[in-house]
């Protein structure tokens, strides 16, 4: 069963546009936007006023609970505290610092030589103040990810599959900064006391397989994984590594591996041995829209249309995404800032994408057999469609991680993940109103 | 920087697939076996396949816009549900008792129960069904192949295309006797039967196109010509069994019903094991019905009788979830 999982799909991994741009250091615009969430869990609460002088790595948010802080990533004066749009649609509150152009780093920022003294919750601990969370997209604040797993994981996992179309950002980051990389990812290993590591990466990218095959010991094992998507799904990678299948509603620690993403390991080497929190990280800026492609290393902030501007369009974009093609989230206003969990920013053109306005399910059956979790997306769609929504909760529809495979294969073009998503809504929603009237 | 961007769910990209390309891609699978048949029977055949794909693709276009819903005529299944009518229809069909059984195929079968994928019965057998009860004198009517018919030659109830009647080789099976024909040109389709079944080996080499481009899975196919070959040689008439089977197999419709009636998407199973069920059962009822039936061909009702069962199977076919270990009793709120 190893380097494998069940369904998945195959579309064009235009990857091409960008794989060859090495990573540029992106200029930090006058502003930069930095939202108080840019995790799961409890939002930050800002730490800083207007007026207010702020260096680069100073924590300006946090909170108590699941909550990750958040850093400046410019040094300069705080313009405005308040809620900004923010990429995933809705209005975020934010600190806006303007930038005075001196990267002025902040004092308690301090590198360490060694980190053999420091005990493993002393990292974590580092590794939470530095606010390090998934950069795969997901953002679960990465010390409570390890902290949950101590004592259960025994199968540490990199997810570099990066199985999204379009982005590049890990491949150029593991063929640019191999030993960054694999310094953080064996801090994670000391931490969870583990000597062995996978290091799971789609064939499709064999520059960075070499790259971090010529580098990584006897410790660090580099599986190339058949190119399908989404074969970085977490679920998905633990059972194509280790033939582990996760419960539902479980978490991959009940199976005894921990996933992090190969930008989270550069992120920890930086909080760990820099000093530096999670202020920058890599993304790539392309699509057929745009006229020059690439990827850059970005401080956290800098909004869509700085980018935008500086790789040209090509064509007025027809849609702007930020994440990959498959899950990302569609834009309606560039001002947005980049943030720790952005690792794309996607203009599409009208040709690229092709929408129905009355789709007919002709039972074809493919969304059957590309959905990796095993469900049947036409019937919870059927369903859906009638409002049936304890039905589908009966199909398991809360398995559904939203890869986007079945909406993806349906040739009749209808929007699956949209109407299972609502009705995942629609049910929690009522969940919610059983509890108050039970309370009540 | 404002632009007029749009905003949907992920995914963003599609698969260039749609349901007109692959209707279309299913026309073309058929195309080798229509031409055959023209060469076997002349322009006669063309004429009749172009007026039951006239005739569904103005029925379905007349339905939809009458009812004020929205047009599904440019999406290829009604071209595809003509072109199959045709195909399961004797070469001398009136033009007249086609036309109804499209009327039939595509109002009643399709529409009625809401267009394009809510049907439950295979619109093209359904409408030969219909042919076959309404007019069972026409409907089993075979000209002699290598038979030139006229475009205006017609069905009369004395065998109006004098001395062209011939008896089909599922005829003799009927019978318990093996047919005049070779079985070599049962394969090749040098004998009498409906318009579009004659040749195994054209039907064949369609179904290899459409798994190759992946239209279809090649279960239910293997699943329903597997079956009726296990159960011809396990119970053959007459001495030989491996020939027995092959005249079985390479007779009547049951390529052509394997291959590109039990596989309509909308009117067979989702799940693999479901359309495991479903092939099997198909070709189980295919021998029950031309051992023991009134008719000699049994394919068309076994795969109607099978469409029936779908949602069923379906369920019995519901894949194991994802990483469960053993079900815990009922579901829980």
């Amino acid at each position: 069963m190893a380097n494998s999982f069940f369904g998945g799909v195959h579309p064009d991994d235009m990857k091409r546009l960008s794989c060859e741009k090495a990573i540029v250091s992106f200029p930090a615009p006058a502003l930069v936007t930095i939202p108080m969430s840019q995790h799961i869990g409890a939002p930050c609460k800002p730490l800083v006023k207007v007026g207010d002088l702020v260096t680069v790595g100073q924590k300006i948010g946090d909170n108590d609970g699941l909550c990750c802080p958040v850093h400046a990533s410019v040094s300069g004066k705080v313009k405005q505290v308040a809620a900004m749009p923010n990429t995933n649609g809705s209005l975020v509150m934010s600190v806006v610092i303007e930038n005075d152009g001196e990267y002025t780093p902040c004092p308690n920022c301090q590198p360490r030589d060694s980190i053999d003294g420091l005990s493993a919750s002393a990292l974590v601990g580092i590794i939470r103040e530095a606010g390090v969370v998934g950069m795969g997209g997901a953002t679960f604040p990465t010390y409570f990810k390890i902290s949950s797993g101590l004592g259960k994981v025994d199968t540490i996992i990199v997810n570099a599959a990066e199985c999204e179309p379009y982005i590049t950002a890990d491949d150029r980051l593991l063929r640019e900064e191999p030993e960054r990389f694999l310094k953080g990812l064996r801090v994670i290993m000391k931490i969870f006391g583990l000597d062995r590591a996978y290091v799971g990466i789609e064939a499709n990218k064999p520059e960075a397989i070499a790259s971090v095959s010529a580098l990584a010991g006897e410790d660090i094992r580099v599986v190339s994984l058949r190119t399908r998507y989404p074969q970085g799904a977490e679920k998905q990678l633990i059972q194509a590594i280790t033939g582990r299948l996760v419960p539902p509603a479980k978490l991959p620690a009940d199976v005894g591996c921990a996933v992090f993403n190969a930008a989270t390991c550069a992120a920890v080497c930086d909080a760990v041995y820099d000093g530096m929190p999670t202020v920058q990280r890599v993304l790539t800026v392309t699509g057929r829209a745009i006229k020059e492609p690439g990827n850059f290393l970005v401080r956290v902030g800098t909004p869509f249309e700085a980018l935008l501007e500086h790789c040209g369009l090509a064509e007025d974009p027809y849609k702007v995404i930020s994440g990959g093609p498959m899950m990302g989230f569609a834009q309606y206003d560039l001002s947005v800032p980049t943030t720790k969990g952005c690792n794309c920013i996607l203009a599409m053109t009208k040709a690229e994408s092709t929408d129905e306005p009355n789709p007919h399910c002709i039972r074809c059956g493919k969304c059957v057999t590309v959905c990796p979790m095993h469900l049947m997306p036409l019937y919870l769609y059927k369903y859906e469609r009638m409002n049936e929504y304890e039905r589908m909760e009966q199909m398991n529809v809360y398995d559904c991680i939203e890869c986007g495979s079945c909406a993806y294969i349906c040739p009749a073009k209808i929007p699956l993940v949209q109407s299972l998503r609502t009705a995942k809504a629609e049910l929690r929603l009522k969940r919610q109103k059983e509890k108050t009237l039970a309370k009540a | 920087m404002k632009y007029n961007l749009t905003i949907s769910s992920s995914p963003h990209i599609r698969a260039s697939h749609s349901t007109a390309s692959i209707m279309r891609d299913v026309v073309f699978a058929l195309t080798p076996a229509l031409v055959f048949a023209i060469w076997l029977y002349g322009f006669r055949v063309l004429a009749v396949t172009l007026v039951s794909v006239a005739a569904c693709v103005f029925f379905e276009w007349g339905y939809r816009r009458m009812m004020k819903k929205d047009c599904t005529a440019g999406d290829w299944s009604a071209v595809l549900t003509g072109l199959l009518l045709a195909l399961v229809s004797p070469p001398t069909v009136p033009y007249w008792v086609i036309v109804l059984g499209a009327l039939f195929a595509i109002v009643l079968v399709k529409q009625l129960y809401g267009g394009i994928g809510k049907n439950f019965l295979n619109p093209a057998l359904a409408g030969r069904a219909f042919m076959m009860t309404s007019w069972a004198a026409i409907m089993t009517q075979w000209a002699k192949p290598h038979t030139w018919l006229s475009l205006m030659s017609n069905y009369t109830a004395e065998g109006a295309l004098d001395g062209v009647t011939a008896a089909t080789p599922l005829a003799a099976l009927k019978t318990g006797a093996l047919p005049d024909a070779t079985i070599g040109s049962a394969f090749l389709g040098n004998i009498g039967g409906c318009i579009g079944e004659a040749s195994a080996l054209l039907l064949l080499l369609g179904g290899a196109y459409l798994v190759i481009r992946k239209v279809i899975s090649p279960r239910i196919p293997l699943c329903f010509i597997g079956t009726v070959a296990v159960l011809t040689f396990l119970f053959p008439r007459g001495n030989d069994r491996l020939v027995w089977m092959a005249y079985q197999l390479f007779s009547g419709g049951l390529m052509l019903g394997a291959i590109f009636m039990a596989t309509d998407y909308v009117t067979s199973p989702v799940t693999k094991w479901g359309q495991v069920i479903f092939g099997v059962g198909c070709g189980a009822l295919t021998v029950l019905i031309r051992y023991f039936g009134g008719f000699p061909e049994g394919v068309s009702y076994a795969i109607l009788i099978m469409n029936v069962t779908v949602g069923l199977l379906d369920k019995v076919g519901m894949p194991r979830r994802f990483g469960a270990v053993k079900e815990k009793g009922g579901a829980k709120a």
